[in-house]
């Protein structure tokens, strides 16, 4: 069977674009680093960027998780939730038995937010509620739990043990853990998303639900999982996020699903699934943390912050499909 | 059916018999593993995965470790593309292939399994004449490696070739089972309607009258080039070509949805300049897309709101919709067009192949166009509904609407078409009078440049 079209011969300059849609994101960054440089001195500094990259790890995280369920359609809007309720909850443990142990306590933070991810996993693959509804519905709840258990009261810093507070900013690496957390999270779902057949059929999911049924893909069981990995990001992202900024609170992380969401689709992640990529989603949750920072950097009325950081955004995504259309386009 | 067998769907009741055992499948992967594989009708491909990767998909190799072991899948890829004699890039996503080249790695992918039966739904509702051949070369070679297949098709020409039985449905039941040897086409259409269906095509002859569409070098840039022909009232105008000739590129331009880069559309005379579908069909146009699915109806939607989506603003008044007017005009085009469905509040995407394309042409009708361009009318729809089709446009016709019909069917351009005009990579290569062509003529031209040196 010979198939010959103009297809087979399309340069190689589209199948690039094509292939890494990273790269306009990437120019974006570059121009935006280059542009604030030029207007505060105290931005391109190891300083700063360090103070980014800690900013900006545990959205990492749970942009990641977040990435791997909207490429099965999906989305998990009770991430900020989850995250306060598990800080919560390990930051009582901490508060109560001071000489806990630390990686105990990580494992813990993991563990609940498995048990939450299981029950958003049940409800949107097993019961078959849209997703969107399902999260929106456990956003309430577990946010509501978060002030059962704590009855209204936060857990402040003197509560905490040194080392609980250590977790997330000793450095015996060289970087603070807390960007160790967020890289070896991201190796690992590199990993997982493109060496591993789970991972492939998490893609193949979300890019099309039929086919994947048709080519024996247990379609509900990889929704489940999405949603499970989602739980365990938070379970983590709720337990640096209490060591971080040592207190747990009943606003803890409240609307970071939102920051969740925005890191994955300026990094490329499509909303009608079957698109993400690692290396996008660390650009775009890199974008939002260098807009924050440098925000703050060129001293932006804090009453402007938020609606030029939208801005920004939007241009980004902007800029981004224009770079992707002018060179298939040209090569067209 | 095809998706109860391969356990998708499950019975509710009888048996599946494979190799003299009772078998019960409760998953598409169960089935695999007992070896059946199957081509679906509608593909089933992922769009955002590349070819190689969709042929695997499921059940990459796996290196130490759980690792998938890329390398591998690329080489196996390369090898089983290359004894199917295709060629594609292992690395390009299927959403930019073409349908023909979608269904290669389909094909492909069934073949990977190494199955011991081959159910393929449809496979050649959207190859060319020659992709058929080189499939039914195939096809024997793995009969005579001694795999079951289970052949799908409306093409009954198809089946006398490569069949050595057949089995006929109706309307979800079966009729009958025959050696190929033993019938013949009338026969097996008999089974198939119910009753004999008298001239396959029924064209009737038509004075045509003026010229009411005209389309004078219309190109464009890198897709089709100097297009040029006349529409009349109560003709049925015949576009032919291979898969990829750009025949729907042109349709999409004259329909403004992606407007012509250059070139001149004449409607009744006048010049006109369409850069949009809204306006296109201000004009008396209507467009029949050949993808149903994507283009031609909203699955999501019901038969009531498919049917009046492009004239409902003739049953608003001041923004409000009149819903009784909304559904009794949608019930009437249904009931004309003989939709078969429990109710019209049904699902569009509930119904068959061929009773989707009779809910787009209710729909387009609705908006009394007097061009009407059908691209690939009757593909993938039964024998019954294609006869239905081709009265209806016959009739149409009679009526003195101007009808443009691209399609991939030798014997439907044949039967139905006044004149045929046929395009060549993006080219008009020929045209015939309907006295003039005939199957070899216009497979020269679908195939070879008549003029060599306009080739691109």
């Amino acid at each position: 069977m010979t198939v010959k079209t103009l297809n087979a011969a399309r340069p190689k300059l589209v199948l690039a674009a094509a292939r890494y849609r990273e790269v306009g994101l990437a120019f974006f960054i570059l121009i935006l680093i280059a542009a604030v440089s030029l207007r505060s001195p105290n931005f391109l500094t190891a300083a700063n960027f360090q103070n980014i990259f800690l900013n900006i790890s545990i959205l990492i995280i749970v942009a990641l998780a977040q990435t791997m369920v909207m490429i099965t359609k999906g989305i998990d809007l009770s991430v900020g939730s989850m995250i306060g309720l598990v800080a919560m909850m390990v930051s009582f443990m901490i508060k109560i038995y001071p000489n806990f142990p630390i990686p105990v306590a990580v494992a813990l933070g993991m563990g609940l937010g498995a048990v939450l991810g299981v029950f958003n996993g049940l409800i949107i693959a097993y019961g078959k509620v849209p997703p969107i509804i399902a999260t929106l519905g456990t956003l309430s709840v577990y946010r509501g739990l978060v002030f059962l258990y704590s009855e209204g009261t936060w857990i402040n810093a003197f509560e905490m043990s040194r080392t609980f507070k250590l977790l997330s900013k000793a450095a015996p690496l060289g970087l603070p853990n807390l960007v160790i957390f967020a890289i070896v999270a991201a190796v690992l779902v590199f990993f997982f998303l493109n060496h591993t057949r789970t991972g492939r059929d998490i893609y193949a999911v979300g890019s099309n639900p039929d086919a994947a049924q048709y080519a024996g893909i247990r379609k509900q069981r990889i929704i489940f999982t999405v949603y499970v990995l989602s739980g365990i990001a938070c379970g983590l992202g709720g337990v640096l996020w209490a060591s971080r900024f040592e207190s747990a609170q009943t606003n803890t992380a409240l609307g970071f699903e939102l920051q969740t969401v925005a890191a994955s689709i300026v990094g490329g992640v499509s909303t009608s699934g079957g698109v993400g990529t690692v290396p996008g989603v660390l650009l775009g949750a890199l974008l939002l943390g260098i807009i924050q920072n440098s925000l703050t950097l060129v001293r932006i009325s804090p009453f402007w912050q938020l609606a030029a950081q939208g801005l920004l955004i939007l241009i980004a995504v902007v800029t981004d499909h224009l770079i992707q259309r002018g060179m298939q386009r040209r090569s067209g | 059916m095809v998706k109860v067998i391969t356990g998708v769907h499950q019975p509710d009741g009888g048996e599946i018999i494979l190799n003299g055992a009772p078998v019960h499948f409760s998953d598409a992967r169960e089935s695999r593993n007992a070896g059946i594989a199957a081509i679906y009708q509608e593909l089933s491909l992922f769009p955002d995965l590349d070819v190689a990767e969709n042929i695997f998909v499921g059940r990459q190799p796996i290196a130490q470790g759980g690792r998938i072991d890329w390398r591998k899948l690329y080489s196996q890829a390369d090898q089983l593309l290359s004894s199917l004699g295709v060629h594609l890039d292992l690395k390009q996503k299927t959403r930019s292939l073409s349908i023909a080249q979608q269904q290669m790695v389909e094909i492909a992918r069934a073949f990977s399994i190494n199955a011991r039966i081959l159910i393929m739904d449809e496979p050649t509702s959207s190859l060319t004449l020659n992709e058929v051949a080189d499939l039914f070369r195939l096809v024997r070679r793995l009969r005579e490696d001694g795999t079951g297949i289970i052949f799908i098709s409306h093409r009954l020409e198809e089946l006398f070739e490569i069949a050595d039985r057949v089995t006929v449905l109706r309307d979800g039941a079966y009729v009958a089972t025959r050696p190929m040897s033993q019938v013949n086409r009338e026969d097996l259409i008999r089974l198939m309607v119910g009753r004999t269906i008298s001239n396959l095509f029924p064209k009737q002859t038509v004075e045509a009258g003026e010229v009411v569409l005209k389309v004078e070098n219309l190109s464009r840039t890198g897709v089709f080039q100097n297009i040029s022909f006349e529409l009349r009232r109560g003709e049925i105008l015949g576009m032919a070509g291979l898969v990829g000739a750009g025949r729907t590129d042109v349709a999409r331009a004259i329909f403004g949805v992606e407007p012509p880069t250059s070139g001149s559309i004449q409607i009744d005379g006048q010049d006109v300049s369409i850069t949009s579908p809204h306006q296109a069909m201000n004009l008396g146009l209507a467009y029949v897309p050949e993808d149903r699915q994507v283009h031609g109806l909203i699955p999501a939607m019901t038969i009531v709101s498919n049917i009046s989506l492009p004239i409902i603003n003739g049953f608003s008044t001041w923004g409000w919709l009149n819903r009784e007017n909304e559904r009794s005009s949608a019930f009437t085009s249904a009931r004309q067009m003989e939709v078969r469905a429990n109710n019209i509040w049904q699902k569009a995407r509930e119904l068959s192949g061929g009773n989707q394309q009779k809910v787009v042409l209710a729909k387009w009708l609705s908006t009394k166009p007097r061009i009407l361009i059908l691209d690939e009318p009757t593909r993938g729809i039964d024998v019954g509904t294609k006869a239905a089709v081709h009265e209806l446009m016959s009739k149409l016709a009679s009526e003195g609407m101007a009808i443009l019909m691209i399609s991939s069917e030798l014997p439907e351009v044949l039967g139905m078409s006044d004149r045929i005009i046929v395009m060549r990579e993006g080219i008009q290569t020929a045209c015939f009078s309907r006295a003039e062509a005939t199957q070899e003529k216009i497979l020269h031209a679908a195939t070879q440049a008549v003029n060599a040196g306009s080739a691109p």
